[in-house]
């Protein structure tokens, strides 16, 4: 299974970074993933030039392609101005917009202190609702006091652990999403030709002839 | 294959002096170019189509029969014509009028448009884009192949004993292009119909049109119009170019840094790398152009963009004289080397009338 994780940490070394290596390491105890790293600092003016330019460069491309492809994400973002970071935020927007359905995800934040912890509830959790992903229950906050206080090990623990299961179990369903129609039409048979998935025309056009 | 040249019809400032041409200027601007077009040799002029500022051309039939009367050899042709917001209706009567004005020097090519508020001013809803191309295309070709037609669909209202006049002129409607940059079902319309696909790379990377060209050209065959190989395609393009190659850029860099399409984003060097714009020799130009071959397969039709970013039209005019003398001839030479015979040219009135009457004959 591949597992990719999106870190959205800005300084190298990051502590975002850390807590993401962290729980893909935890990950890969529970369960056997190829782990892929996507770093969105090294993305950020790609993800910029894919707003003014309207095409991805190539390492965008790439990276868009691992999180289509993963079996389980996992995503970290620094807490900035009481969101997930806007880097965080834009290199979501730059995907297909069901490139997330059905997938497993494990959402986590990092920050100064633990009085910004809320926002995996309230800003993560319901963004990777949006996406129609399936955000696993524990979600993981590290403030700074975190790295010298107990407890931080035993969430990832458990956050991970939930991810693992879900993958495990999800990871045979996910097939059959993956080649769904890019239309709308109920019943419609779709095909795939070249990457993309295509209706045969005669449906297409029956579908819109009056109903008698 | 042929060779011209499509306009946006956008009114932009020329950043080096800060002048914006009047709507008049601009309109006028546009039929100077395409009059230019034809004593420079080449085939094609195709206008877009905009109902909104700061764009001139929304009412592409009334230009291009204007043209129609002061050339001879070119064809006219929609960059595009907006299938899902014009009636279908207005769209068979229009062209087949030009048609006959221009004595058959008329194609066009359907778009589905890039401008959300049109759908509601037009009355329609954007959600059913896709399915208005595919009704509406489907009417007009009743409506230029069936003399009395009764329809019933889901967008427009009903017809009964209705005949769309003039009829096409000899009974040939006009060859039928579909662009699109993005949506598979239109390449899978194109290719149902065995019209030709006309894929607007000029912000897109080559990967991207390889694989709508494949997809387009894969049911062409699907479809029983021939083989592969044999679909009708066409490409876009846009350049700047001048002699020495520094030249053009040093010129062309306000330009594209401050135009609404591609400024203030990407480098001018980032984005001659990644897409078709070339600036540069008119051999710089040549050499990219023949790459196109090597992801489309031999193709029909090649527009290029030049009346773009506010550039003033003494300039747009130069850059046509460079186009017809130094490149299109070239390309004409380098592209026919290695085309099979079996790989036909863009139909045309004339083809398309001398297919109908063997048609005819052997039936």
């Amino acid at each position: 299974m591949k597992l990719v994780v999106v870190s959205a940490g800005l300084s190298v070394p990051s502590s975002t970074r850390l807590l993401a290596d962290r729980l893909a390491a935890a990950v890969e105890r529970a369960a056997a993933v190829d782990v892929q790293v996507v770093e969105l600092r090294e993305l950020a003016v790609e993800i910029a030039h894919f707003f003014t330019n309207g095409f991805p460069g190539k390492a965008l491309a790439a990276a868009q392609e691992a999180v289509a492809g993963a079996d389980g994400l996992i995503v970290v973002t620094p807490v900035f101005s009481a969101s997930y970071s806007g880097l965080f935020k834009s290199f979501f927007d730059v995907l297909d917009k069901d490139a997330l359905a059905g997938k497993p995800v494990l959402v986590a934040a990092t920050g100064g202190s633990a009085r910004h912890s809320l926002v995996l509830e309230h800003a993560m959790r319901p963004l990777f609702a949006y996406l129609r992903a399936v955000v696993v229950p524990t979600a993981v906050y590290a403030a700074s006091e975190d790295w010298g206080a107990e407890g931080l090990e035993g969430r990832i623990e458990r956050a991970a652990g939930e991810l693992a299961g879900l993958m495990t179990g999800l990871s045979a369903g996910n097939a059959a999403t993956a080649s769904r129609a890019s239309t709308e039409l109920p019943g419609a048979r779709s095909e795939a030709h070249s990457g993309f998935a295509v209706v045969p025309f005669a449906e297409q056009l029956a579908a819109l002839a009056p109903k008698r | 294959m042929q060779f011209g040249i499509f306009s946006v019809g956008d009114v932009t400032p020329d950043p080096t002096t800060g002048r914006t041409p009047t709507e008049r200027e601009r309109i006028k601007a546009m039929v100077a170019i395409a009059l230019k077009a034809e004593e420079v040799g080449l085939d094609v002029f195709a206008t877009g189509e905009h109902h909104n500022p700061p764009f001139v051309p929304s009412s592409p039939t009334t230009m291009l029969g204007y043209i129609a009367a002061q050339t001879e050899r070119l064809v006219l042709s929609t960059s595009t014509t907006l299938i899902t917001t014009n009636d279908p209706v207005k769209i068979a009567e229009d062209f087949a009028m030009l048609q006959h004005l221009a004595d058959g020097r008329v194609d066009l090519m359907m778009g589905r448009g890039n401008t959300g508020p049109v759908y509601p001013w037009f009355g329609q809803d954007i959600r059913q884009g896709i399915n208005l191309a595919i009704e509406n295309y489907a009417l007009l070709r009743r409506l230029w192949r069936e003399d009395v037609v009764d329809w019933e669909g889901k967008f427009r209202t009903p017809l009964q004993g209705f005949t769309s006049t003039p009829r096409p002129l000899d009974d040939v409607p006009p060859f039928v292009w579909h662009g699109s940059i993005r949506s598979p079902e239109i390449a899978e319309q194109a290719a149902f119909y065995g019209d030709g696909f006309f894929h607007n790379n000029i912000f897109w990377p080559a990967d991207h049109t390889k694989r709508m060209i494949e997809l387009y050209r894969t049911r062409y065959a699907h479809y029983g119009h021939g083989t592969p190989e044999q679909a009708i395609v066409g490409l876009g393009g846009q350049v700047f170019m001048r002699k020495n190659s520094q030249d053009a850029v040093r010129e062309f860099r306000p330009y594209f840094d401050n135009a609404p399409v591609y400024g203030h984003g990407p480098s001018l060097e980032d984005f001659t790398d990644q897409t078709p714009l070339t600036v540069g020799s008119p051999q710089e130009v040549i050499e990219k152009t023949l790459a196109f071959r090597d992801y489309a397969g031999d193709y029909q039709r090649q527009l290029f963009l030049l009346d773009h970013a506010g550039l003033p039209l003494k300039t747009v005019l130069e850059q046509l004289d460079i186009l017809g003398e130094e490149v299109v001839p070239v390309l004409r030479e380098e592209f026919a080397k290695g085309r099979p015979d079996d790989v036909p040219e863009a139909p045309t009135h004339a083809s398309l009338l001398a297919a109908a009457k063997k048609e005819t004959v052997s039936s």
